[in-house]
């Protein structure tokens, strides 16, 4: 149908043919552009994951090379030697110091956010899997088999989730992989309730009785109709939920339960450096600053992606 | 209300016996002889036959569920013969009994290490959650009340950092600050332990001349006593009140900050959304003062997501109580689980994650409580 303009408006009639549709993506983009903080912590993310992908150039030894006979003059849990601050020219230069293993804790830290990042996408990815198969499965089955599902996701929230963790740790074996599975363990439950609500929010729409009068099937319903659907929130979800990933990893390895030694993961340097917190300080504070730092931008990367979403934004 | 809270009520009791069932699966999963798991490294061949025999170990581990030389085994046919004579069942009885095992390491009772651990856990948490209201909300206010201005903007960058910092990295670089940092002047603050060496809490079993009780009265009195705050001001005691508080705040800084960010966050976002409302319009419009307006009228109506946060972060401070406990050297339940992980001491492990879990259900109870106390139109859902 076309609306007859009156020539005094062919100039507004031109932009509105030329205006591309609005989609949700673009609107999205351009609210997150607009939210400082958010630009802020992808601003950190992108600068962590620059580090992590040129972590072997940007490392000045290797993360687990034990510089004794390598260097001369490396003393165990000497602090940081940083030429341009007044550290004497004829030492060489660590930026954050060397551990209590003679190792260098720049390149330590750098690689770690290999570790790190990698520990962040892979354990939201099984708990996201899990967790919108297991909510999907509820909710569009409805009845007895939701209520199961859902019965069991809410007692896997009735424990706090780091004693849950370490729970499951005892019996799967202490270990990186094993204190990841934990954890992405003990996160499903919040995917599966944020698809299974979405779900049945989405289930009873008339674009779904739609295709289901086209003939389509349950399966395509799901994937192609719903899920797409419900991603907005699970994206969300997801980006604050990989904060809490790192720092729940970070906590079981500074616990000795995740990562093992000489493994370079920040959460273990800790945990190794704590009783040297007195005489060797940077031990803790580069690592700490590093898990703060990385834990903060995918916070803020989050928050502003839910207020961007937020359709109550696109005024 | 009566209606609201019996079938709250009713409805936690699916979610406590799934809570009792996975610690239960989670024991008999865990690889290698339960005999030695049990009993240790050094079980012989007769120490492990009777304790097989007390725990019913040969019996099937659910209805028709067997396990044979660490293999799982389902035995349909055996579903009848093994309803109520099962591992599952005896384990509900001897809960049922308080019998939560033997520690290993401690050579204890269970029951007698959670009097003993417990109370440093409750304590802890208490502070840290106080700390984390009364600062959280007051952060939250004063950002809502003059929002956008520098007390706003800095008080949420403190909150966001807050949110983003690991307990164990804040508890450490607090211990180094107030313990090396501020040595010798007035400001410090000792970074271990929950007393200064050699200072003893007598029992208040003793005090009181209660010796000879026990079962759970004993018990619930030991626990108290334990609470070492309870202790000193149930005694007058000043000088160790003061002790105790010392020891308290830097463990409660660390574990309270986290909270309190999230807090002051939501006390913010709540109340900028009330103060946008028309009956603040309308309030302001009688003539009301600005403070009497943002308090009484939109504060309050602003409080039930804050208490719902509140709630949410109930097991998050369980969670970090377990990594302060371990920087700052506190004898916690947090403490014993990681210990316990150490020395492969299961019984301590299965025993405290259940009470914690029981516990946490229950205050989360409580918290939905609260909601129906704050705002009526809960109770008719």
């Amino acid at each position: 149908m076309t609306i007859a303009v009156p020539p005094a408006l062919g100039l507004a009639e031109d932009k509105l043919q030329n205006a591309r549709p609005a989609s949700i993506w673009r609107d999205t983009l351009g609210n997150l552009l607009r939210q400082r903080n958010a630009v802020f912590g992808g601003t950190i993310l992108l600068f962590f994951i620059a580090v992590a992908v040129f972590a072997d150039q940007i490392a000045t030894h290797g993360p687990t090379t034990v510089l004794i006979g390598v260097e001369a003059g490396a003393k165990k849990m000497a602090p940081p030697c940083i030429h341009l601050l007044g550290c004497a020219e004829s030492q060489t230069q660590h930026y954050f110091g060397i551990d209590g293993n003679v190792r260098d804790v720049f390149s330590r830290v750098v690689h770690g956010t290999r570790i790190s990042l990698r520990i962040g996408f892979l354990t939201v990815g099984f708990a996201i899997i899990i967790g919108t198969l297991i909510g999907a499965l509820a909710g569009y089955a409805g009845g007895k088999l939701d209520n199961l599902l859902m019965r069991l996701m809410d007692v896997l929230l009735a424990f706090p989730a780091l004693l849950l963790s370490i729970a499951i740790v005892t019996v799967l074996g202490t270990g990186l992989l094993n204190a990841q599975l934990a954890i992405g363990i003990v996160a499903i439950p919040v995917y599966a309730r944020i698809m299974r609500g979405s779900v049945i929010s989405i289930r009873e729409r008339d674009f779904v009785t739609a295709s289901r009068a086209l003939g389509e099937s349950s399966f395509g319903l799901l994937s192609r109709r719903i899920i797409p659907n419900a991603l907005t929130p699970l994206i969300v979800q997801g980006t604050l939920g990989i904060a809490d990933a790192v720092l729940s990893v970070a906590a079981l390895s500074f616990l000795g339960l995740g990562a093992q030694p000489p493994e370079a993961e920040w959460g273990s340097m800790i945990g190794l450096a704590r009783n040297q917190m007195f005489a060797a300080p940077h031990l803790v504070l580069f690592p700490g600053i590093a898990l703060a730092l990385s834990v903060l931008g995918f916070n803020l990367l989050g928050d502003g992606l839910r207020d961007a979403l937020d359709p109550r934004l696109n005024r | 209300m009566t209606r609201f809270i019996i079938r709250r009520l009713i409805l936690s009791i699916p979610v406590l016996i799934g809570i009792v069932f996975v610690v239960f699966a989670l024991a008999r999963i865990i690889p290698g002889d339960p005999c030695i798991a049990a009993l240790g490294e050094r079980a012989n061949e007769q120490s492990c036959a009777e304790y097989a025999a007390r725990h019913g170990l040969d019996k099937a581990i659910m209805p028709g569920i067997f396990r044979v030389d660490g293999q799982m085994e389902i035995r349909p046919a055996e579903v009848p013969a093994t309803l109520v004579d099962n591992q599952f069942v005896l384990y509900l009885q001897d809960l049922a009994e308080g019998d939560f095992g033997r520690s290993l390491k401690f050579g204890l009772p269970v029951t007698d290490l959670l009097i003993q651990r417990l109370p440093t856990t409750v304590e802890l948490t208490l502070y840290a959650l106080t700390f984390a209201i009364v600062a959280g909300i007051s952060l939250g206010l004063i950002s809502a009340y003059r929002r956008n201005s520098i007390a706003d903007v800095v008080t949420m960058l403190i909150a966001n950092i807050g949110v983003s910092t690991p307990v164990f990295v804040l508890g450490l670089v607090l211990a180094y600050f107030f313990a090396v940092t501020l040595n010798g002047t007035p400001f410090e603050l000792p970074p271990s332990g929950r007393l200064p060496p050699g200072v003893q809490v007598p029992a208040l079993a003793t005090v009181w001349g209660l010796e000879g009780l026990g079962g759970p009265p004993r018990a619930i009195i030991d626990f108290l006593s334990n609470i070492f705050t309870f202790n000193a001001i149930v005694r007058a005691d000043w000088g160790l009140l003061g002790d105790v508080v010392r020891h308290m705040i830097l463990p409660a800084l660390a574990l309270g900050t986290i909270p309190l960010a999230i807090i002051a966050r939501m006390t913010r976002s709540s109340l900028l959304d009330e103060l946008g409302l028309d009956y603040i319009r309308t309030a302001r419009a009688k003539g009301l003062r600005e403070r009497t307006v943002v308090l009484r009228h939109g504060f309050r109506n602003a409080l039930l997501p804050v208490v719902t946060v509140i709630g949410l972060q109930l097991g998050g401070l369980f969670g970090g109580a377990v990594l302060t406990e371990t920087i700052f050297n506190l004898a916690g339940v947090g403490r014993a689980v990681t210990e316990a992980i150490g020395s492969r001491d299961y019984a301590v492990i299965q025993g405290f994650t259940l009470v914690i879990a029981i516990g946490f259900v229950l205050i989360n109870l409580l918290v939905d409580l609260s909601y129906a106390v704050l705002d009526p139109r809960v109770r008719l859902r």
